[in-house]
C-alpha cells in the first residue's frame, strides 16, 4: 500500500534557512546543509528545497549548492526556486535533484510543463501552486513566491498543469503559510478533487491533528511542512506515529542491519 | 569493485553515484560506452520517457556496447526505474519504442494495467518478494522502497519477476534475467534498505 509522505520543506535564502508567515517576515533558521544532515539521518521520506529569492531576483538555480545538499540526501531531493527552462532542469538532475517544482515561470509559459514532462516524464516535475483565498470563496494564484497576482483561479490552474503533464501539485494556502493554524482543507480538498494526479498538500501545519485532517478529510497524498519543524519539538517521525495511530498508512523506517 | 554508471543524459547520475559509493564502490560515471568494459558492474540509471531514453541510448551506440558487456560477457546490469523499463522488449511511453530488450516484456502506462489509483505512483511502497532472491538478502519482505513513475514493466515470463508492489494492480518492482536486474522503484533513494540492496547487487557473483 503506498504511503501518506510527510515532507520538511526548506526553504532558502541567501545561504540559510528561513521560515516566515504569509510569505513574509523571513526569520532565519540556520544554515541549509547541517539541517539536510540531520533529516537525512532521521530518515524523512522525502525533503522539499525552495530558493525563495531566485524568481523575485530573477536568478538562476544555484547547481553547485543543490549538488552538495544531494550528497547528503539519501532520500528524494524536489528543488524548485527560479527554475525557467529545461536546461536548468538537467543540470539540476545532474547535481542530484530527483524532481524539480516549478511556480512562477509556469504561468508566462505554460508550455515549459509539457516539454519537461515529455523529456523528463510527468513524474520528475512538480508544479508548485501558492494560492490565497478572496472575499467570495475562490483561490487565486499568485506568482514570484506570491507577490505577484496572476489572475487565474487555483483549482482551474492547477487542473490545467495535470493536462499539460505535471506529475504533482505542491499546494500552498498564503494565508494559512506560517500561522500554524492548520492546513486549507477547502483548498486541498477542490484541488485534490479537479486532478487526478498526487497533491502535496502545505502551508498552516502546526500541530500532528492538523496533518491527519488534511489527509482524511481533504484527500493530501502527501504533508509538506516547515514551520512545524523548525520551532516547535514536533518531529516527521512524530507526525507518521501519530498518523498511524489514526489509520493512515506511514512508512516503516527500516528495521534490521544496516548498512555502515 | 569498479561500478559504471550509464550516462546517457538523462537522470539523478549524483545520487546513484553517491549511494554506491556510500556501499563502498569505486564509481566511474560512464560517458561514452567504451568506459562500461572496465567495470565490474553496470548500472542503467534514468529519469525521464522511454523514447527519449531509447533515442540518447541509441544514438550513443549504448545498445551494442550493453549486449557484448552483459551478454557475451556476463557482467551483472541493474536497471535503476526508466533504466529497469528500458530493458523490455517495447515501451508505450512517447510511441511505441523498441527497448533493449534485456528483459522479454512491454512497459506501458499504469491505467492501462488496469490501475485506477492517481498517476504517477509517486511515494514510498511496500515490497513483497514472489522468490528469494540475492537482491533482497538481509532485506525484510514488505520494506518500504521510493517508487515514482507512470509507466510499468509487464515481463512476458512470469518467472522474470522477483517482487512486486501493490498499487490498485499488482505493479513489477523488481525482476531479474540471469545477472540481468532491474527495479522501478529508486534503490538511491530508498535510504537504508535501498542501499542495502546497491551492496546485494554489488556481491552478487554469476554462477
Amino acid at each position: 500500500m503506498l504511503k501518506i509522505r510527510v515532507i520538511p520543506t526548506l526553504l532558502w535564502k541567501n545561504f540559510g534557512l528561513v521560515k516566515g508567515v504569509g510569505f513574509d517576515s523571513w526569520r532565519r533558521v540556520g544554515p541549509a546543509l547541517p539541517v539536510i544532515k540531520v533529516y537525512n539521518s532521521r530518515d524523512v521520506d522525502e525533503l522539499i528545497l525552495v530558493d525563495i529569492m531566485a524568481s523575485q531576483e530573477g536568478n538562476k538555480p544555484d547547481h553547485d549548492s543543490v549538488g552538495d545538499f544531494s550528497e547528503e540526501c539519501a532520500v528524494p531531493l524536489t528543488v524548485g526556486g527560479g527554475i525557467t527552462s529545461l536546461d536548468q532542469i538537467v543540470s539540476l538532475l545532474h547535481a542530484g535533484a530527483d524532481k524539480v517544482a516549478i511556480n512562477t515561470a509556469a504561468y508566462s509559459n505554460p508550455t515549459l510543463i509539457e516539454a519537461a514532462a515529455g523529456r523528463f516524464g510527468a513524474q520528475c516535475v512538480v508544479v508548485s501552486i501558492d494560492a490565497r483565498r478572496f472575499e467570495d470563496g475562490r483561490y487565486g494564484c499568485f506568482s514570484h513566491s506570491a507577490t505577484v497576482n496572476v489572475g487565474r483561479d487555483s483549482v482551474g490552474w492547477a487542473k490545467e498543469m495535470a493536462d499539460r503533464g505535471a506529475g504533482e501539485i505542491l499546494l500552498t494556502s498564503i494565508d494559512r503559510d506560517g500561522t500554524m493554524l492548520g492546513y486549507d482543507l477547502e483548498l486541498v480538498e477542490r484541488v485534490v478533487r479537479a486532478v487526478d494526479i498526487p497533491v502535496i498538500a502545505s502551508g498552516g501545519a502546526g500541530n500532528y491533528q492538523h496533518m491527519i485532517d488534511v489527509v482524511k478529510q481533504a484527500g493530501a497524498s502527501a504533508v509538506a511542512a516547515a514551520s512545524i519543524f523548525h520551532f516547535t519539538e514536533l518531529t516527521p517521525a512524530g507526525v507518521k506515529l501519530a498518523m498511524q495511530a489514526a489509520g493512515i498508512p506511514v512508512r516503516r523506517n527500516f528495521i534490521g542491519n544496516a548498512p555502515k | 569493485m569498479k561500478v559504471a554508471v550509464i550516462n546517457f543524459g538523462m537522470g539523478n547520475l549524483a545520487s546513484v553515484r553517491r549511494a554506491f559509493e556510500d556501499m563502498g564502490a569505486e564509481v566511474l560515471v560512464a560517458n561514452h560506452p567504451a568506459a562500461i568494459y572496465d567495470a565490474n558492474r553496470i548500472v542503467l540509471p534514468g529519469v525521464g520517457a522511454f523514447s527519449e531514453g531509447m533515442a540518447c541510448l541509441n544514438d550513443a551506440g549504448w545498445g551494442t556496447a550493453l549486449h557484448e558487456v552483459v551478454i557475451n560477457q556476463g557482467k551483472p546490469l541493474l536497471g535503476i526505474c526508466l533504466g529497469m523499463q528500458m530493458l523490455a522488449t517495447t515501451g508505450h511511453e512517447g510511441g511505441e519504442t523498441k527497448g533493449l530488450g534485456l528483459i522479454p516484456g512491454d512497459v506501458k502506462r499504469l491505467d492501462a494495467v488496469g490501475c485506477k489509483f492517481r498517476v504517477p505512483h509517486v511515494g514510498w511502497n511496500d515490497v513483497k518478494y514472489l522468490k528469494n532472491d540475492t537482491l533482497f538478502n538481509g532485506i525484510p519482505d514488505a520494506s518500504d522502497f521510493y517508487f515514482v513513475h507512470s509507466y510499468t514493466f509487464v515481463p512476458e515470463s512470469p518467472a522474470h519477476l522477483i517482487a512486486t508492489t501493490s498499487y490498485d494492480c499488482n505493479v513489477a518492482a523488481a525482476i531479474r534475467n540471469g545477472n540481468v536486474f532491474g527495479c522501478q522503484f529508486h534503490p538511491e533513494k530508498s535510504s537504508k534498505a535501498g542501499r542495502l540492496l546497491l551492496r546485494n547487487f554489488m556481491d552478487y557473483v554469476s554462477c
